[in-house]
């Protein structure tokens, strides 16, 4: 296993024993940061989360569609500064819509079971973040980047 | 992993996996004791079934929608109708589910089997849950017992155990549930021991009925009733029961029916079978160490034992226990019947008599020692009504909620309050006023000139047949004013009327549940088609009975309202006759006697008025996203228009979202120009719920601070799908 592969790797284990993320967007150049409950493809490619089209994220990213992600394996001790694995991601964030939908709520609900009733609400949007670069930091200040190739 | 345990093979350490009942039926089994055969599903099947399925958080979210102790006893019933639902929609995962139907299977066949309630927490010294969760008889067929196995565990979430376990400091979260499977006993006698009178420590007590235990343990059937010595086990006291009816078995469950004259002029047990029936009670308390309340039956002249458990009352002393309450939040079909009977035939009627009885009563003509009389008169008048709404009104609308839960148990579907769409084809006096008001605004749509001269405050020269209408609308419903002025303007002013009109000709005509016809017929014919025989006249029964019940839920607040506006027509008759005096000369007698009257009534006039404004807080808090409960399905903008009192309804304009505390009924004329409903008060079948749905309005219930933290003129989103309110933009 070559050292993309292996950055990869981790970043599928990150991801699937993470329930959340932190979404950053932005309202006219002011920086807005939430949580959203993700998923990520196996391709790394896609990240997915659902939210209601009323709250002020959906809004930001609907104005500007660039959005960045961060998620982490922190759990509030001291031991996380040497332990904790921290994935920041960049991308464009789009709106899923027509038949494409199911299939990836789906998807979703495997790993979030609990928000069946959330994802099936008419008034919220299931949304794409396609990820451009990821950014990985281990051991306090090892960062490591991959880009994902256009 | 335990999964499921045969009662022989259970060990003292399991039993937290297996209940309280499940482990003293092993204990029983152990000491000799004639049980049924018995299966027991262990918690951990339940801790397995939440966690796989995704209900464990899904429970939680729907619990933590807001703080529990803020939750109306209503807005828990509809929480406890969504958990029960996501039971009823989540199959068990066939890796569990294989290994149940190897072991149900193997042991009971094609027999018929009883699916009981066993929790860890259940049926301690500490705390008795007799009653609070569900079990069933007589359930046949892999399918439909694993099925039932799943309302069992819902059953751990209903609203009387969650009050129940609220009150006693136990916690929601570790909440789990075993579940006692046993073959079916069809015994001809049955009944309960207790081996301690809770009354009398020297005395136990038998209580016995024919058939099955059913009726007995959720109080249908009277059951004769025996007193024993506790030392000397000789029979105190018979007291016989007015025996006429009995619960058998019939295909997937029991049915109560006519006890046979035969047997209803003789007691359920000879005197020898009752002291048979206290020495094996009495022989449990010696295994279990305490005293014991015993469920029997008798077969054929053998006796079998049901189930045991520690008697409670007796423990803990408490007298203050509210579980009868809890328990009596729900009603049964026979006792709603006669609820019905008595609200149709005797209180309706009663009520429109004493409305119209004091409003033949010419104020005007009054002098006012007797005009203070009368409001006292009138007072006690609605005073008594008003205490008849809560003991008889309030309890018929059960019939709603039961009709809800059979209707849910038979269809299962996706929304759990679909069962509504069912009952809303109906003609609720309040959508019959507004449609008459609708036909008044078409009047004005239509002709130009009228709209011009009624703008202009030129009622006096409308055309008169418009005012004969105007006049049918007010003999038959007040003038609105009474509504819009909160009372104090009773005096005859159709201005209000007249705006609220005008406002509703300028927009397009509100259609109330036309959208929906046809579709009830198909829901009604998918909900009767999952009965058959007896069950189907069951069904058909409480269908028609939870119409009546929904109607009502609207129609005895315009009874009601119309009797307060008698009341209210008297107050204000005296209030201006004190304003008068006090323009004409200080200090009048008569002034002073009503002065008396209201001063001492006043306050009491007021307290019925949901509208008073809650006192906000110090700080200052911007709302941006309030969460309620989804009330009526559907997304709307609009502007705010909080209603505090009913004086803030004359403005209403077209298109404004109604915020209030309660919607009443005697207000929801406005609600035809509304874009959504906000209400502070919580539930579905509230009158602001009921309504919004009617209109296809998007409503949100239960925002506790809905008044004070919207204000006039806002500009809102009401989500009516996940009940939540969002205020403002996204300004960062």
């Amino acid at each position: 296993m070559n050292r993309s592969h292996k950055i990869q790797q981790r970043l599928r284990e990150l991801f699937e024993s993470q329930q959340l993320a932190v979404l950053a967007t932005h309202r006219s150049g002011q920086p807005y940061a939430s949580l959203v409950a993700f998923y990520a493809t196996e391709d790394l490619k896609h990240l997915f989360f659902v939210t209601p089209r009323t709250t002020r994220k959906f809004e930001n990213l609907i104005a500007d569609s660039r959005v960045s992600l961060l998620v982490n394996s922190s759990t509030n001790q001291t031991a996380d500064f040497h332990r904790a694995v921290s994935v920041t991601v960049v991308g464009n964030a789009s709106e899923v819509v027509g038949t494409e939908r199911q299939p990836i709520l789906e998807r979703y609900l495997q790993k979030h079971p609990h928000l069946e009733d959330f994802v099936h609400s008419p008034s919220c949007a299931l949304v794409r973040v396609s990820a451009k670069s990821y950014f990985m930091v281990q051991n306090f200040q090892h960062v490591l980047e991959l880009h994902l190739n256009q | 992993m335990k999964w499921i345990l045969s009662a022989e093979d259970i060990q003292h350490e399991d039993r937290q996996r297996v209940g309280g009942k499940g482990y003293a039926l092993t204990v029983l089994a152990n000491n000799g004791f004639q049980i049924p055969e018995t299966l027991c599903i262990s918690s951990d099947t339940y801790q397995q079934y939440v966690e796989h399925t995704g209900l464990r958080e899904r429970i939680q979210l729907e619990l933590h929608r807001k703080d529990f102790k803020e939750m109306r006893w209503e807005e828990i019933w509809d929480c406890a109708t969504r958990i029960r639902n996501m039971f009823l929609r989540k199959q068990i995962p066939e890796h569990i589910a294989k290994s149940l139907k190897t072991a149900i299977q193997s042991r009971f066949k094609d027999n018929p089997v009883a699916v009981r309630s066993s929790a860890p927490e259940e049926d301690t010294a500490e705390a008795s849950f007799a009653g609070l969760h569900e079990s069933f008889i007589n359930i046949s067929g892999i399918d439909a017992i694993l099925e039932h196995v799943r309302k069992v565990w819902a059953s751990l979430w209903s609203d009387a155990a969650l009050l129940y376990r609220q009150e006693i400091g136990l916690s929601v979260e570790k909440s789990t549930m075993a579940v006692v499977i046993q073959a079916v006993v069809p015994g001809d006698r049955s009944g309960v021991a207790f081996t301690q009178n809770p009354n009398d420590a020297s005395q136990g007590v038998i209580e016995s009925v024919y058939g099955l235990n059913q009726g007995l343990v959720d109080g249908t059937v009277e059951p004769d009733r025996w007193l024993l010595d506790r030392k000397t086990r000789r029979i105190i006291s018979h007291s016989p029961a007015n025996r006429r009816f009995w619960i058998v078995p019939i295909d997937q469950g029991v049915q109560l029916n006519p006890l046979p004259d035969m047997m209803s002029r003789m007691p359920p047990l000879n005197d020898e079978e009752t002291r048979e029936v206290f020495n094996q009670a009495r022989r449990a308390e010696d295994c279990f160490g305490r005293p014991q309340d015993v469920e029997w039956t008798y077969r054929n002249r053998s006796l079998v034992v049901l189930q045991s458990r520690p008697i409670t009352t007796l423990a803990s002393g408490k007298t203050d226990d509210k579980r009868g309450w809890y328990l009596s939040l729900h009603r049964s079909l026979e006792n709603l019947k006669s609820l019905r009977k008595k609200i149709e035939g005797e209180l309706i009627p009663a009520m429109i008599a004493a409305a119209k009885e004091m409003a033949g009563t010419d104020l005007t003509l009054l002098p006012d020692r007797f005009l203070a009389e009368e409001i006292r008169r009138r007072w006690e008048i609605n005073h008594k009504w008003v205490n008849i709404y809560w003991e008889e009104f309030i309890p018929f609308a059960h019939g709603v909620r039961l009709f809800g839960q059979v209707y849910n148990d038979a269809i299962k579907p996706e929304d759990p309050y679909e069962f509504v769409d069912l009952l809303t084809r109906t003609q609720m006096a309040s959508l019959e006023r507004n449609r008459m008001l609708e036909d008044l605004a078409e009047r004005i749509r239509n002709h130009p000139q009228l709209a011009e001269q009624l703008q202009k405050g030129l009622y006096s020269e409308t055309d008169p047949d418009f005012r004969t209408q105007i006049d049918t609308f007010v003999r038959k419903y007040g003038d609105l004013s009474c509504a819009v002025t909160g009372g104090s303007q009773c005096a005859r002013d159709t201005e209000p009327l007249i705006q609220i009109l005008l406002e509703m000709a300028n927009h397009p005509r509100a259609l109330a549940g036309l959208h929906k016809s046809g579709e009830v017929e198909i829901l009604k014919k998918k909900f009767l088609s999952c009965f058959a025989g007896k069950q189907r006249t069951q069904a058909v029964d409480l269908f028609e009975l939870a119409r009546t019940s929904y109607q009502l839920r609207d129609d005895d607040n315009i009874y009601l309202g119309r009797i307060e506006a008698q009341l209210l027509a008297a107050v204000q008759e005296a209030r201006q006759r004190i304003k008068n005096t006090q323009i004409r000369e200080a200090g009048d007698s008569t002034g002073t006697e009503l002065e008396a009257v209201l001063a001492d009534l006043d306050y009491r006039v007021q307290i019925r008025n949901p509208y008073r404004q809650e006192t906000g807080a110090p700080f200052h808090i911007k709302p941006r996203q309030l969460i309620g409960q989804p009330g009526g399905p559907g997304i709307a903008s609009g502007t705010a228009r909080v209603v505090r009192q009913h004086a803030d309804l004359a403005g209403f304009k077209y298109g404004e979202v109604l915020v209030c505390d309660a919607v009443d009924p005697n207000m929801t004329f406005v609600v035809p120009l509304a874009s959504a409903v906000v209400e502070r008060r919580g539930g579905m079948l509230i009158h602001g719920a009921i309504i919004a749905r009617e209109y296809g309005l998007p409503c949100v219930t239960g925002i506790p601070d809905a008044t004070a933290l919207i204000a006039t003129g806002d500009r809102i989103t009401v989500d009516g799908y996940m009940g939540m309110v969002i205020i403002g933009t996204g300004e960062i």
